[in-house]
């Protein structure tokens, strides 16, 4: 979601009569939206961590301990670890180019940068098995020199890569384009080389939004289901990530240790939307920051003679 | 009377926004609230058309008590800054759009509204949107919408603020020439001093939620209630001085005070225009260098640096100022015709404090 | 479009080649594959698959859920952006930030959940369960085959309307709304005539979004949906089976109309958004 982060301070509260509804109407919407929320939201949530909890503080553990979760946390932890910062830097670097340059064509790339919110993960699987499955363009090649891309992590990473690359990117953008290029060029005449005014300049003027970017990018990196699936082959112990291995626990015996892994999983979620909050706070606490500077007084035209003992 | 204040307050939480309030507004009447930002004058007028409920205190509308009437059944129109026309209407819906509720029939509502167009110059817009007009006319309707409904009273908040500064001549022109037309009680908010003076027949001024003076424009000017209202109207240069005998006097200039103590401190303000300046050295009391000339047009504003470092602010007209020979760097002498004795905010003085000072405009002797 | 000028900034060269290079071959060529594949299929056959009584069967399930999921976020995503920008209570902040949960939580997670809730001994499960011919309980998920798969798609769209909405209400000029009431409109009156109007387009893109997101939505549906060929079965699913089965072909031909569904959307909501924004100056 673009410009995610940019979110504006609290307007000041007026009080109004005729123009708000009836405190009735307004709590009733209120109850509503929060009921929704509760059954919706809140109730699945918490039925995590209450499935995963309900055999115990013991079997909760064992059940992480097992080999193959273990395998599934170290595999999705690699994945990140490949994915993010890849994809970091292709953010940046696409952001620059677009943000703070004209060129032809420059809607067509944005548009392809948005391009895997409109594909199903399920197809972004399918295109690389397409390429390098045993039936693909590159199968026989592959299995020729015993490269194995497709049932094998270098699969899982190229998939995961094309379903997250655009959350950097697509944070960034909007972000670098409301700085502009002024600070930039002011720089340059100051003497600084390229780098340095990225580095000094442009960094920290994007850096909510970048941080934010990094986040979801992980998130969906650790996270993702329907590519990694079609990818991995579900060789338990060696392809199979976090969230297959709770799709596997599921269809298994006792589908309660599902929850375990997933519950790690719920997790993640909670600590990322926990650091979008600080992120936004930390944002907004900038902001009041600069608005509270004294603003001069406004219309003293007129001067006040004063003794001058010269 | 069409409009009555009675000691109305606001506070918004712990600040108070606008203090004990009371002013009354006769029909048909233009009149102007004038004042810096965060004055309370918004917050008056939005008071009156029932966007804001007063804290403390009465509102009457014709006779009639309207504290607890809604916005929807005061009957008022309210022209806001920014217009706030309705983007997904085109003009004429929006300036229907009152006279809809008020279910009036299709056929009468065509006519008020081609009325309006009419008399407006918008005629052939009627189909447009308000991202298709021009600044202008979004304000040309923004008024029209309000009046047609044929309300008691209008109300404007801020209405040239958004305009470039030649426009905004035209419009106070075309305000003025409305109001005389269609005679209908109207209220103004406005932080230029200039507009307040040329459109409105009186003028209520408000500093940090107190009203400082109501009167017309002559009175504001020449008479001004205290030092707020004699800095925010016009220019005028203020001293502070130590009265002495029953002169206030600064280095080299004296102020003769009636009825105020030795010792007691007084700030004493003169307009520009009351600086009399001859080349002739001899031709007034006190000496000055002319350090700076401006040309405003018709008339000169002047910087005269006294030798003790004092700077006054002089006005004179072209012709005068060729006639006298005068420069840059020349030394003249002058005098102080008419001077006033300056309450601080909130401060009475005692009436004949408060009265100008006029000096007889004859050679020689001192003041 | 600009004229070229001259742009003192270093490092279009570095960075546009790198971008245009990394979007070479992880998108472009892969894409590309999969199209010069389908090529390669007549389209008779390309049309056979495409339109089997199985893959209609899917794309009724997908489009018709995807649809009911999208109205339903779209009634309470605008009630809950609205409370949200317009009104305080306790707890707000963090409310608000739950809006975002199901963008951040694994669709597995999302689906496993789901799935146990509305099992027969789940939380709301076991209120709607019911006993079928021969005595045993069945879920709901069960005995109204697209009822699990229109409550995952709803949990996991939510966040698009109220969103897309946040902004354009916390922008919305107050002032016109006191425009109206000055005129006399009273305030049920107010938010018809004038405010939905403007909300209009956002709510559209948010409908969009939302509907795009759930047509190619795979994780968490398959927990919560019976799967079962001509019920329950959703159309990503069709190709993930058609992939087992080694017919790429088959598999390439339900991915393709589903792409061009998700690009017409996704244009569709381009050209929307740029409307808007011409609308607005």
């Amino acid at each position: 979601m673009a410009g995610y982060v940019t979110k504006r301070p609290d307007a000041t509260s007026k009080s109004q009569r005729g123009t708000e509804e009836s405190p009735f109407v307004k709590w009733l919407l209120i109850s509503l939206a929060g009921i929704f929320l509760l059954v919706f939201l809140l109730l699945p949530l918490i039925n995590v961590f209450a499935q995963a909890f309900a055999k115990g503080w013991q079997v909760y553990i064992s059940t992480l301990k097992d080999p193959e979760s273990i395998s599934a946390i170290k595999l999705t932890l690699l994945v990140a670890a490949i994915t993010v910062p890849i994809n970091t830097a292709f953010g940046v670097c696409a952001a620059w180019a677009i943000a703070k340059f004209e060129f032809r064509g420059k809607s067509l790339l944005i548009t392809l940068i948005d391009l895997p919110f409109a594909v199903s993960p399920v197809v972004a699987g399918l295109i690389y098995v397409i390429l390098f499955g045993l039936q693909g363009y590159f199968g026989e090649w592959l299995d020729d020199h015993n490269i194995k891309i497709i049932f094998a992590v270098p699969g899982i990473v190229l998939a995961t890569l094309f379903v997250t690359f655009p959350f950097v990117a697509r944070e960034l953008i909007p972000v670098m384009q409301a700085t502009g290029r002024e600070q930039e060029e002011a720089a340059l005449t100051l003497g600084a080389g390229g780098w340095k005014t990225f580095w000094h300049v442009t960094l920290p003027s994007v850096k909510w939004g970048l941080l934010y970017g990094i986040i979801l990018c992980n998130a969906r990196a650790m996270g993702e289901f329907g590519a990694v699936s079609v990818v991995s082959g579900h060789i338990a112990g060696q392809t199979n990530t976090m969230p297959l291995q709770v799709e596997k626990l599921f269809n298994g015996y006792p589908s309660s240790a599902a929850f375990v892994v997933a519950s790690l999983l719920a997790l993640l979620a909670l600590v990322t939307l926990g650091m979008k909050t600080l992120l936004e706070w930390r944002q907004e606490r900038e902001f009041k920051r600069a608005q509270a500077a004294p603003t001069p007084s406004e219309f003293d035209t007129v001067f006040v003679a004063k003794e001058r003992f010269e | 009377m069409s409009i009555e204040l009675k000691n109305v307050g606001k506070k918004f939480g712990d600040g108070v926004a606008v203090n004990n309030v009371s002013f009354t507004v006769n029909e048909g009447e233009l009149v102007a609230l004038l004042g810096p930002s965060g004055g309370g004058k918004t917050t008056v007028l939005r008071m009156i058309a029932g966007l804001e409920v007063p804290t403390t205190g009465d509102i009457f509308i014709r006779g009639a008590r309207v504290n607890d009437l809604s916005v929807q059944q005061r009957n008022i129109g309210f022209v806001f800054q920014n217009y706030a026309l309705f983007k997904n209407m085109n003009v004429f819906k929006n300036i229907a759009f009152g006279l809809k509720i008020k279910k009036w029939k299709s056929k009468d509502i065509k006519e008020r509204v081609a009325e309006m167009l009419k008399l407006f110059g918008l005629e052939g817009l009627e189909r447009r949107y308000a991202h298709q007009l021009s600044g202008g006319q979004r304000q040309r309707v923004a008024i029209a919408r309000a009046l047609a409904p044929k309300p008691n009273v209008l109300l404007l908040d801020e209405p040239f603020g958004a305009v470039d500064a030649k426009i905004r001549q035209e419009l106070r022109e075309w305000l003025v020439t409305l109001h005389h037309e269609l005679n209908v009680t109207t209220i103004f908010v406005t932080h230029d001093q200039e507009e307040a003076m040329e459109v409105s027949s009186r003028i209520v001024i408000f500093s940090r939620g107190n009203l400082e003076q109501i009167g017309k424009p002559r009175e504001v000017y020449e008479e001004p209630a205290n030092e707020f209202v004699a800095r925010f109207i016009g220019v005028m240069n203020v001293l502070e001085l130590e009265v002495f005998n029953g002169v206030a006097s600064l280095q080299e200039l004296q102020f003769p005070s009636h009825g105020v103590p030795d010792g007691q401190k007084v700030r004493i303000g003169f307009r520009p225009y009351a600086v009399q300046i001859s080349s002739d050295l001899a031709a007034y009391k006190y000496k000055g260098i002319l350090r700076r000339t401006y040309f405003l047009g018709v008339m000169l504003r002047l910087e005269l640096e006294l030798p003790s470092g004092l700077v006054l602010r002089a006005r004179m007209s072209k012709e005068e100022y060729a006639q006298q020979g005068l420069h840059d760097g020349r030394e003249v002498s002058f005098q102080i015709r008419r001077y006033r004795l300056l309450a601080s905010e909130g401060e009475t003085l005692r009436p004949e404090q408060v009265a100008n000072y006029d000096v007889a405009p004859h050679l020689g002797e001192g003041i | 479009m600009a004229t070229k000028r001259f742009n003192p900034l270093p490092g279009f060269r570095l960075t546009m080649g790198l971008t245009i290079f990394y979007l070479s071959i992880i998108v472009l060529i892969p894409i590309g594959g999969m199209f010069l594949r389908a090529f390669h299929m007549s389209w008779h056959d390309f049309w056979h698959m495409a339109t089997s009584t199985r893959a209609l069967a899917a794309y009724r399930l997908t489009f018709g859920s995807s649809l009911i999921a999208a109205l339903i976020n779209v009634i309470f995503g605008t009630l809950l952006a609205w409370v949200l920008v317009r009104y305080q209570f306790p707890f707000k902040r963090f409310f608000d930030a739950l809006v975002d949960f199901p963008f951040a939580l694994p669709t597995a997670v999302a689906g496993l959940t789901l799935a146990s809730l509305f099992a027969t001994n789940g939380w709301l499960g076991h209120y709607f369960a019911r006993t079928d011919a021969s005595g045993r309980l069945e879920p709901i998920t069960l005995y109204l085959p697209w009822f699990g798969v229109v409550i995952a798609l709803t949990f996991i769209g939510m966040p698009f309307v109220v969103r897309t909405l946040q902004p354009v209400l916390e922008n919305f000029e107050r002032e016109v709304e006191e425009a109206a009431a000055t005129l006399g409109a009273s305030r049920m009156r107010t938010f018809f005539s004038v405010v939905f109007p403007t909300l209009l387009p956002a709510i559209i893109t948010g409908f969009a979004l939302a509907f795009a997101r759930a047509i190619g939505e795979y994780g968490s549906v398959i927990f919560v949906a019976g799967n079962i060929p001509y019920k329950s079965e959703i159309a990503p699913l069709l190709i993930v089976i058609q992939l087992d089965e080694i017919n790429y072909a088959g598999a390439i031909a339900i991915a393709i109309v589903l792409l061009v569904v998700s690009f017409t959307l996704l244009i569709t909501i381009n050209m929307l958004e740029r409307w808007v924004s011409n609308y607005e100056n």
